[in-house]
């Protein structure tokens, strides 16, 4: 299906905002990709998920697996040539997602009934325990 | 005549396919070779010096130097015998690397007996050989200069400062050349009018420049330290000597067309001058859309309003006679046109336009003042699509090359762009970014980062228009995704191309172009900026696309290998020249045609005719040799008689 590109979405703004990264640091070499203990299981590599955002995409990642196998491990950080903390921006999407679903805030009750991934628990944790 | 045989292994080059050792012994063996041996590297020093100290020990008269081409390695040989007394055409290269070790490596062993009969066709030719000794001619020193751009000025004033007279010839009514068109330049952002037209205003103020603006080379004959130039004035029906450039005439002047110094986007009238900044600053009057011609006056609005009555309707083009001693070549290039890029809506849609188009909306001398406006309702674009690689590296469509500049252009146009629109929208098809150059890379990366400019890698399929906007169909192979963009404006980078008169000129010039109209040079990385035709040097773009600091480096590069062909008062000139046999020639005329440097004429000397050469315009090619049916031209050092023993010597046995 084709991409229609709009002008820069309000979410990329949010996802900036929360990780403190701009996406268009990137420049698409895929280290991040190359080293990501966790891409083996990825339907999209942690590259096209800044990509992606780049193009303003948000939809296209939401449908995806990649943020919540997510480690955090931070090897991308650690590797990425021009410094990007693409740990930060997964978790920037991560905590999107899991805003939406209202206020901002999300009780660990309702997140262990709704079967969340682990990452996703401890994403909202690290987020609301600070 | 006592020969001496020098056969070199090239490190492993030569000797891990031929047997050198077996070829030493029976080289040995031939007639007149009275010293025989290998060694690992002639070229080095140690190895010259082994033959130098041979031929003086052992009396050599004639060398046979068995290694790779004459023309890596002959001067360093030829040098090597005038070291140790020898004339230098006493020489003959066997090339048993090129000719031999390289192209039959499987067969070592009939490897080793071709490079026994090269060596053995050598000493046939060497037989026949004769020392032979310079000419040397008086030089004019003074330089040609073809094409008022960046490379050309520069060029012009670096040899000028050396000293010595310039005739600059361009072919507009001002220089400046494309630079003069463009807004800021990257890497630095330097306003580009603020850095050329200084220069420009000193070449119009040297005392030893001479400035030949809306002027052509018609002809050109001679070589070297000797070229006689004819130079094509156009009429301007302006006198430079009195035109004030007071713009008076412009004002009365009815009629209005398009600016081609503005891509079209603006307007001049029909007395104009290009740009404000022109150098010379005289109008000129483009008669082609004035309403007089030639022959019928029925306007003479600016002739009365000049004051110095400087118009003059009846001026005819005039030609002027020159003579220097070398050229340089700095035509420069040009962009393929718009509608050659119909898949992008090139010359259909008025808001696809060219790189160049967008520089003189970015200028602040440009036809809106520096702000940005599409042309078809002059509203400033919310977004703008770049279209990168527009011709360029596309081999199906005849143009394999990159034009090495638009990557770089592209990223500036962006950032300019966005200080003018900060909230516009900046797409940028690409297939790579090529950014090799001082500065260049971090130039691109901070404007994508900062200017949040979306790179996307792909080609554009489809351009088409939707209401008041224009629909881009792309890819981003990145993402593997087709891309639709809706846009205000597409900025196409097309492909750089040579300048449209670059084939005549070197026609006139006899210098070779490549296929695609680009002036060759002698060799691509030792002798970049030297035409195979000796005293006719390249510079900029004329040559393959260039960036302007590329393009300065090449003028002074050029510039300072004329000031060395200065540096001396006569010029030696390699004696291999045809001459004529006047017992054998019966005048036909036939070497005449054939000579493509007009050295030859029939003469006429006690009732008999004979041909006669030019030593100094001969070039020693050999053509005539060919076409003669008497055998009665020979051209020294590559008689019939040395050639005919050389092949007669590899057919043998
Ligand atoms: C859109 C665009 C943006 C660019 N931006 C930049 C930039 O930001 N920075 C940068 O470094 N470079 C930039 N460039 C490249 C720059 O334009 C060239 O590097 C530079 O102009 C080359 O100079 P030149 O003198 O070789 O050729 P030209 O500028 O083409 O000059 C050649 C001159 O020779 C004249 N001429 C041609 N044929 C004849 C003839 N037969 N007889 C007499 N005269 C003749 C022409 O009229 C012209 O005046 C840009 C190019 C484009 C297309
Ligand atoms: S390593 Fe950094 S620059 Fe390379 S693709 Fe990943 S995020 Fe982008
Ligand atoms: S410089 Fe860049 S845009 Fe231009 S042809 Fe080369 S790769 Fe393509």
């Amino acid at each position: 299906m084709r991409l229609v590109l709009k002008s820069e979405t309000d979410v990329l703004k949010k996802v900036e905002e929360i990780s403190g990264q701009n996406v268009f640091s990137c420049y698409q070499c895929g280290m991040c990709s190359a080293g990501c203990p966790m891409s083996e299981e990825m339907d999209l590599l942690p590259n096209q998920v800044i990509r992606l955002l780049q193009m303003g995409a948000f939809d296209e990642i939401l449908g995806s697996s990649t943020v919540w196998l997510c480690a955090s491990c931070y090897t991308c950080r650690a590797r990425c040539p021009r410094g990007v903390d693409l740990a930060r921006l997964m978790e920037a999407v991560r905590l999107i997602v899991l805003r939406k679903t209202k206020d901002d805030y999300i009780p660990p009750a309702r997140m262990v009934k709704e079967k969340l991934p682990q990452i996703a628990l401890i994403s909202a944790l690290r987020k609301f325990t600070r | 005549m006592r020969v001496g045989v020098f056969i070199c292994h090239c490190g492993r080059n030569i000797a891990s396919v031929v047997d050198v050792h077996w070829l030493k012994n029976e080289a040995a063996k031939l007639k007149n070779v009275v010293f025989c041996e290998d060694y690992i590297y002639l070229c080095s020093e140690p190895g010259q010096k082994f033959i130098c100290e041979k031929i003086k020990e052992l009396n050599l008269t004639h060398i046979i130097v068995a290694a790779c081409t004459p023309s890596l390695h002959g001067e360093t040989f030829s040098r090597t015998l005038e070291s140790a007394g020898l004339n230098r055409y006493l020489l003959e290269i066997a090339n048993i690397r090129e000719q031999c070790s390289w192209v039959h490596q499987n067969t070592p062993k009939i490897a080793t007996k071709k490079a026994l009969k090269l060596i053995e066709a050598a000493l046939a030719k060497l037989t026949y050989a004769k020392p032979l000794t310079p000419l040397r001619v008086p030089m004019i020193r003074k330089a040609l200069v073809i094409g008022g751009g960046i490379a050309g000025i520069q060029a012009a004033l670096d040899i000028a400062n050396g000293g010595f007279e310039v005739y600059l010839v361009e072919k507009e009514p001002s220089l400046g050349g494309h630079m003069a068109q463009l807004s800021e330049t990257f890497p630095t952002l330097d306003c580009s009018s603020c850095i050329l037209t200084p220069k420009m205003v000193e070449v119009a103020h040297h005392k030893n420049i001479h400035l030949f603006t809306y002027a052509e080379v018609k002809n050109i004959e001679g070589t070297v330290g000797n070229f006689e130039v004819t130079i094509l004035k156009k009429p301007r029906y302006v006198w430079e000597d009195k035109c004030t450039g007071c713009n008076d005439c412009v004002d009365v002047c009815p009629v209005i067309v398009p600016n081609e110094f503005d891509q079209g986007l603006g307007a001049r009238k029909a007395i104009y001058i290009p740009f404000p900044q022109a150098v010379p600053l005289v109008y000129t009057i483009d008669l082609e859309n004035c309403l007089n011609s030639k022959k019928l006056i029925v306007c003479e609005n600016c002739f009365k309003a000049c004051g110095p009555r400087a118009i003059d309707f009846l001026m005819e083009e005039e030609e002027v006679k020159i003579k220097v001693g070398a050229i340089i070549v700095a035509t420069g290039y040009d962009l393929i046109p718009l509608e050659a890029l119909p898949e992008y809506g090139g010359g259909r849609y008025q808001d696809v336009i060219t790189s160049l188009d967008l520089e003189r909306l970015l200028s602040p001398s440009g036809p809106t003042g520096g702000v940005i406006r599409r042309p078809s309702d002059g509203k400033i674009p919310k977004s703008i699509v770049f279209i990168q690689c527009a011709g360029s590296r596309d081999p199906e469509h005849g143009r394999p090359y990159c034009s090495k500049i638009c990557c770089m252009y592209t990223a500036k146009h962006a950032l300019l762009y966005k200080h003018a629109v900060p909230e516009g929208k900046v797409y940028i098809f690409y297939i790579d970014i090529r950014a090799a150059g001082k500065r260049y890379e971090e130039f691109v990366q901070r404007i994508v980062e900062e200017e949040r400019v979306l790179y996307l890698r792909g080609k554009v399929s489809k351009v088409f228009r939707k209401n008041e906007k224009l629909v881009v169909l792309g890819v981003d192979t990145l993402t593997g995704r087709t891309v639709e963009i809706e846009t205000d404006m597409v900025v196409v980078a097309p492909a750089i191309i040579s300048n449209n008169g670059g084939k005549a000129l070197a026609q006139i010039l006899k210098t070779p172009i490549d296929e695609f109209g680009f002036f060759t040079e002698i060799h691509p990385k030792l002798r970049p900026v030297e035409s195979p035709a000796i005293g006719i040097y390249l510079a900029g773009a004329a040559q393959s696309p260039k960036d302007i600091s590329e393009s300065v480096a090449q003028a002074s590069a050029a510039a300072s290998k004329v000031l060395a062909l200065f540096s001396q008062k006569r010029i030696a000139l390699e004696p291999i020249k045809a001459e004529v046999d006047v017992k054998l020639c019966k005048g036909c005329g036939i070497c005449v045609k054939t000579c493509p440097f007009g050295a030859i004429k029939i003469i006429k000397k006690k009732k008999k005719k004979y041909a006669q050469v030019s030593k100094a315009v001969c070039q020693g090619c050999g053509s005539c040799m060919g076409a003669c049916k008497f055998r009665a031209i020979n051209v020294a050092h590559f008689t019939l008689k040395q050639l005919f023993s050389q092949v007669d010597a590899l057919l043998e046995g």
